[in-house]
């Protein structure tokens, strides 16, 4: 049969290696099931398997080590197209390391063909042990073998979700056991048993590749789940603008900031500080200020101390470190543990606290009220906003009122009896 | 604000997301990690596709397959990820293949603290191509600059056959703010350039700019060879062969061609100064003011604000040639981008101004300027 995949040139293996049957037989099973060589994409790495995609007229991809299937995954989820065949070509060395990009791609069942040349061990770095050398095959630098059982990488793929599994020996013809493991759609394992006649045989004299399966209880088998959903990638069309998605802010109201003002917030997860600033910040906006804000939470976003930072110029901020802390609100124990050392350094400015808690050491004047049984504790931190805004009137507290029935908080609170309860609050102050 | 603003409240990452999309990038791979999941989040809702990757090394080799077959992927991450991500970057670079990582620094060494910003892996950068190879580094100072160097990046990727990475820190993809979206400039969709001839394709024949014309792999007209280990201009392994080796030196060659195209910097030079303050990424915040300030006082000074990072650009050798003293400002221990600049034995006259677990304060960097003056 005249060649159409690979070149004309010797191969580039050791005599007696069956790399050189696994690419020559590539080459029928490719004819066999009929496609083109510029549908077939070659991707190998680093082993001796490696080296022979100069001699292939397929495109060739030559990655790193143990990395191919991830690559190839790659390549088959951009392409997602059932007239192309990705190949790649991997040894037990390369499948030990990449192992997890196995999983990965029988997982998704990515569009791809693994064709493993198993001889056991590591060939291009002198004959070491790798994961897939079976429980007493002797390698250079193990001359007993492992006393472990080998990974069994036909399971692995099985079990993992990928459509085809199957291992056979390089013995004879195994072309139509190739061509089966390219047809298939989804992800396809095709484990070849060999031996390297450097390394392999040298060690294991009475290990013959005709009875291997027996000698070392691997199973010759083959599994395919034809409901198996091959991985396809959609590109969408005409995806929204994510500035489309954004609210123009307009000057409605007026400010009487001169300069930066910075003011903390202490509170807990999940109690509304956040979207609370997020109100805040809108509203300054609408009053021409210049706004920054930043969240601070622990990993576990749904318990403990939930802090904003937020500054508010009437030029263009700058710098987003905050130095000197003009006001903070603390609204939570959480909040007050976590602001703790920052409102012990405050030399001046107000701290604004519910009655619970004890602010202490500090040089900032304190100003306490009955926040969380006015308020309760859902809507603390705007009612401690709306008595911030009306005792500073850094900011209009109408901008504040109308930001908060037009936010998502709207519906739920009640705006008129959020300005009483700030005017009851403000009048113990008084 | 002017009356014709059209002000909105967002963070950087935002910015960045859009533009790259706008630019021309099509597919968003990621792996969550703090401070870069405002950019997995928004990557997944704006990119035409976008895949969750098991790991850092399967993103950037998912990228790679995309970026072979002609797709551009972006991915977003921060050091622990980046770390991983080395080898594959280093294949991605040998391959020519076009992509755009958002690297948005925290607070090392190791996990470090997720949650706080830092500048601390411009070494790594510098030192991430094995052979002493430039990896193409744009880095945001400020708002504008995550949609004008995000565009910037993939334009230079497509362009260069390149991994290019777009450097950022967690005040800048993290803090919200207020922004004038009047003020974005148009982003021109970035268009390959592709081979056309029927001669036989070599993967890694160049060009007269010295970058190799594209054709993805998988394409029906052309066989595509795309190699990571030492190859010709058609993409086969090689060894030593001078073609080869004189194959790897154009990777370098190409970038210092074309660098001009896409170094960008803000330079503020004040007539009669001797000292220039340099910094960038976040940094640039704090020595913008603190030459408001310096200048407020009488005190002359020249700023520096460095966007394009890698390759070094000789016109940064340029300016600051012509001033005596130079101080460096940037959020890390030892002062990375003065080593980049100035090496491990900078003269008395090169100093640094750090911070590490902070931004650097304005005021910092004022007494160290009056210090010289």
């Amino acid at each position: 049969m005249p060649k159409t995949f690979l070149t004309n040139d010797n191969l580039p293996f050791c005599s007696g290696c069956s790399h050189s049957p696994i690419a020559r037989q590539t080459e029928e099973a490719l004819q066999k099931i009929g496609v083109n060589p510029l549908d077939v994409i070659l991707v190998t790495d680093i082993g001796c398997h490696g080296i022979i995609d100069s001699k292939f007229h397929t495109h060739t991809v030559h990655g790193l080590h143990g990395r191919s299937m991830a690559l190839a995954s790659g390549i088959a989820a951009a392409l997602s197209d059932p007239s192309k065949k990705v190949i790649v070509f991997i040894g037990d060395g390369g499948a030990t390391i990449g192992v997890n990009h196995l999983i990965a791609a029988a997982h998704r069942n990515f569009d791809i063909t693994v064709v493993l040349h198993n001889n056991m061990l590591y060939g291009m770095t002198g004959g070491q042990p790798s994961d897939l050398t079976p429980c007493g095959f002797k390698t250079r630098t193990d001359l007993e073998g492992p006393i472990d059982d080998c990974l069994d990488m036909v399971s692995l793929t099985k079990s993992a979700g990928g459509a085809y599994a199957s291992r056979i020996k390089a013995v004879g013809d195994f072309s139509d056991s190739l061509a089966e493991a390219f047809q298939v759609k989804g992800f396809s394992l095709i484990e070849i048993l060999e031996l390297c006649p450097s390394y392999g045989i040298k060690h294991n004299k009475d290990v013959r590749l005709k009875s291997i399966e027996s000698q070392f209880n691997l199973s010759l088998e083959r599994h395919h789940n034809k409901k198996a959903k091959c991985h396809k990638t959609t590109y969408r069309a005409d995806v929204s603008s994510l500035l489309d998605g954004l609210k123009v802010v307009a000057k409605e109201f007026e400010h009487g900031l001169k300069e930066a003002f910075s003011l903390l917030i202490g509170g807990s997860a999940g109690k509304g500080a956040q979207s609370a600033a997020d109100i805040f910040i809108k509203a300054a906006l609408s009053c021409g200020l210049n706004v920054t804000k930043k969240g601070s939470y622990p990993v576990t976003v749904g318990t403990g101390y939930s802090a904003v930072e937020v500054i508010l110029s009437p030029e263009p901020i700058q710098y987003t470190w905050i130095q000197k802390i003009d006001w903070a609100l603390v609204s939570s124990a959480d909040g007050l543990s976590f602001l703790q050392n920052r409102l012990k350094n405050m030399s001046e400015g107000f701290i604004l606290a519910d009655n619970e808690f004890e602010v202490s050491q500090t040089k900032a004047s304190v100003l306490k009220g009955d926040f969380l049984n006015t308020g309760g504790a859902k809507e603390i931190n705007l009612l401690m906003l709306l008595v911030f805004l009306n005792r500073t009137k850094i900011f209009s507290p109408e901008a504040f009122l109308k930001a908060i029935s037009e936010s998502p908080l709207g519906k739920k609170i009640d705006v008129q009896q959020l300005v009483k309860n700030a005017e009851a609050i403000q009048k113990e102050f008084n | 604000m002017s009356g014709n603003s059209q002000q909105v409240l967002l963070d950087g990452s935002l910015l960045i997301t859009e533009a790259l999309v706008r630019a021309g990038a099509d597919v968003f791979i990621g792996y969550p990690i703090t401070p870069a999941n405002l950019l997995y989040q928004y990557g997944k809702k704006r990119f035409p596709a976008a895949l969750a990757a098991p790991d850092e090394i399967s993103t950037l080799q998912w990228m790679s397959g995309f970026s072979a077959v002609g797709k551009i992927p972006v991915t977003a991450t921060s050091f622990p990820g980046f770390a991983l991500m080395v080898e594959s970057i280093n294949m991605a670079y040998m391959m020519e293949l076009p992509m755009v990582i958002v690297l948005a620094q925290r607070l090392g060494p190791s996990t470090g603290t997720a949650t706080a910003g830092a500048q601390g892996d411009l070494l790594l950068l510098q030192g991430t191509i094995s052979g002493g190879y430039s990896l193409p580094t744009l880095c945001a100072s400020n708002t504008e600059d995550c949609w004008k160097l995000a565009a910037q990046a993939v334009h230079m990727a497509v362009n260069l056959r390149t991994p290019v990475i777009l450097l950022t820190s967690k005040e800048g993809v993290m803090t919200v703010r207020n922004f004038d979206l009047s003020k974005l400039p148009k982003i021109k969709k970035v268009s390959p350039s592709l081979y056309k001839d029927k001669k036989p394709y070599q993967s890694y024949l160049p060009a007269e700019n010295l970058v190799p014309p594209f054709l993805p792999v998988g394409n029906k007209d052309h066989q595509v060879r795309v190699t990571a280990s030492t190859h010709n201009a058609e993409g086969i392994l090689q060894g030593l062969s001078d073609s080869a080796l004189e194959n790897t030196r154009r990777l370098q060659k190409k970038l210092e061609k074309n660098i001009t195209d896409y170094t960008f910097f803000e330079c503020d030079e004040e007539k009669g100064a001797d000292t220039i303050l340099v910094s960038y990424g976040i940094t640039a915040q704090a020595a913008r003011m603190a030459v408001t300030c310096l200048r407020s006082e009488g005190c002359k000074v020249s700023l520096l604000i460095a966007k394009t990072l890698f390759p070094v650009t000789e016109t940064y050798k340029e300016i600051l040639n012509r001033y005596s003293t130079v101080v460096i400002a940037e959020e890390n221990y030892t002062g990375q981008f003065k080593q980049v600049l100035y090496g491990n034995s900078p003269t008395e006259q090169v100093t640094g101004v750090n911070a590490v677990g902070r931004m650097v304060k304005p005021e910092e960097i004022v007494m160290e300027v009056k210090k010289h003056a």
